[in-house]
């Protein structure tokens, strides 16, 4: 096993974009030239279903094909998840858990530090839409360093051309100001 | 280059590369994004190929049957069910011995319905006359299509393949794989050349009736075809591994097994997983290893008991159930005729079935398991039905 390798868990709701998080993320690694694996939890994903997506880095090709128990970071896309899925399970000692949220988040393990972005208010200021998976993205970016946010920034634009990209590419980096400024 | 995409998507690349000039399939989860952007790809003048839609498998996989037949190459993908629908023309297609590759994307067989992945779907087919390819990654799952349509349609072959890949665990995962250029696979992958082929000006037949004084025969041969795909597919796989440096050489792949006492032995995606816990038993100071089977039809025996002589335990992890055998899985019965001079002791454990996750604790209990000479038996089941 790598002692490199590090993974994600996303935490979201069916219509909340988790798996294309997901997949952008790994694209994003990948050009910050990392190995990366995105996958979805695999089920019948209905709208506003709890989902989970995972995403694997390492410096060597990812083998490992079990979903993720025991996550180095956690993205929470939807705060009233919390409680009905148990979205710290498993998490580690140093992990890094990003929830999109403005109120107090209780239960975060011992050892496990909490980085709170009001990523919907940057969504539907910048997007006029509450789809705040792409905001979620920069916040990942600056509180973990796994990716780059040039790189984050291409992967975006290669997904959304044109103005939807432009807009996605300013809510990301705008949440990803945000959270280098408080760390 | 190096590209990230989805595991299906990487698939319909390698299809399109191997240029097929008939593809006919019908959507089904989790294939379904292979032959969506294979449609994609035709639409947008990609690939020169005819897309049949159809109605269902049954028809899909007749019509790539009546293309192969005319001297085309064609290409198919399907799952569980839809391949169930095809079984009958799945008989036709090897007894006409028709060099048609179809992706498997494998699925559960229902009921109780599950989308979910195992591989049951192709190996119900085991004896259906088509070679069976299982990829470990989505690189793999790419360049064993190349590998299946040069060894299909050599002339000592003459008979289909499926190239197996898990289900949601490769079809819908996001990693990166070495997309060849067109050119390179033109090099490797000539038009196909069809032994005899439909011809109005001179009309032959396929797959008509055969009396008892004939019909044996035609299995014989089908047979006899498949032992030669040993070599043939060594072949191509030695081929493929000079021109772009992936060898697929070996019909199996040894994984740290040299000093082995204990062999695991597996196809498919859940030998990533197996690697990363083999890695950790060896820190722990245990002597296990891996066998990959990347062929299961043919099935490399000699390869098998050679990989398999100096180990003392095998344990065979099985996606897939053999109802009613002694021995649980489809896999270990072949494992164990192979090893069977050798008095090794074999063990199938079942798990996985319908999609349930396997994990690298899993694999580390097997292997203990097998050590202390646990007999076949299901890993990961619920403890209210034991």
């Amino acid at each position: 096993m790598g002692i490199f390798l590090r993974e994600l868990r996303i935490h979201g709701r069916g219509g909340q974009g988790s798996v294309t998080a997901a997949e952008l993320i790994a694209t994003a690694a990948f050009k910050s030239k990392i190995y990366s694996q995105a996958f979805p939890a695999f089920g019948v994903e209905r709208r506003g279903a709890p989902v989970q997506a995972f995403v694997r880095f390492d410096d060597k090709k990812v083998r490992l094909r079990s979903q993720i128990y025991e996550p180095d970071y956690i993205i929470v896309q939807d705060s009233t998840l919390i409680g009905d899925v148990n979205v710290f399970g498993g998490m580690k000692k140093g992990g890094i858990a990003i929830i999109n949220t403005e109120k107090e988040i209780e239960g975060v393990p011992d050892g496990v530090k909490l980085v709170k972005i009001d990523a919907t208010s940057i969504a539907l200021e910048i997007l006029g839409l509450p789809i705040e998976n792409t905001t979620l993205m920069g916040a990942f970016a600056a509180a973990t360093g796994e990716i780059e946010i040039h790189a984050l920034e291409e992967s975006l634009r290669e997904r959304f051309p044109g103005s939807l990209g432009d807009k996605n590419v300013a809510a990301a980096k705008k949440a990803y100001e945000i959270v280098k400024g408080g760390l | 280059m190096l590209q990230i995409m989805e595991g299906s998507h990487a698939v319909a690349e390698a299809v399109k590369l191997s240029r097929p000039q008939v593809v006919s399939a019908y959507p089904i989860t989790p294939q379904t994004h292979i032959v969506e952007r294979l449609a994609e790809i035709v639409a947008d003048g990609e690939l020169d190929a005819d897309y049949i839609c159809v109605e269902s498998e049954f028809s899909a996989l007749s019509s790539c049957l009546g293309a192969s037949a005319a001297g085309s190459r064609v290409y198919s993908a399907t799952t569980s069910q839809g391949l169930a629908f095809m079984a009958e023309v799945v008989f036709n297609v090897a007894g006409m011995r028709l060099p048609i590759v179809m992706t498997i994307a494998n699925r559960s067989l229902g009921a109780p319905l599950s989308i979910w992945n195992d591989q049951q779907d192709s190996l119900f087919l085991r004896d259906s006359g088509w070679m069976q390819l299982y990829a470990e990654d989505a690189q793999e799952a790419m360049d064993l299509h190349f590998i299946a349509y040069k060894a299909a349609e050599n002339h000592e072959v003459l008979l289909p393949a499926f190239v197996c890949f898990d289900g949601f665990i490769l079809t819908h995962t996001f990693e990166p794989v070495d997309i060849p250029k067109q050119e390179e696979i033109d090099a490797y992958l000539p038009a196909f050349n069809p032994y005899q082929r439909l011809d109005a000006k001179d009309p032959i037949s396929f797959g008509m009736y055969a009396t008892p004084d004939y019909y044996q025969e035609f299995r014989y041969e089908i047979n006899a075809a498949m032992t030669r795909a040993k070599k043939v597919l060594r072949e191509a796989g030695a081929e493929f591994g000079e021109m772009f440096g992936r060898d697929y050489s070996g019909l199996v792949e040894e994984y740290r097994l040299d000093d082995a006492d204990t062999a695991i032995v597996a196809m498919g995606s859940v030998c990533g997983t197996i690697k990363d816990a083999v890695d950790e038993m060896r820190d722990d100071g245990k002597k296990v290893g891996l066998l990959k089977l990347r062929s299961f039809r043919p099935f490399p025996y000699e390869d098998v008991r050679t990989a398999l002589a100096g180990v003392s335990n095998v344990a065979v992890l099985e996606k897939n159930i053999n109802i009613g055998s002694r021995m649980l899985g489809a896999v270990g019965l072949e494992v164990k005729d192979a090893v069977y001079k050798n008095g090794t002791p074999v063990y199938s454990y079942v798990g996985g079935l319908g999609g349930r996750d396997i994990r690298r604790k899993d694999v580390k209990m097997i292997t203990e398991w097998a050590e202390t000479g646990r007999n076949d038996c299901f890993f990961g089941l619920r403890e209210e039905v034991l």
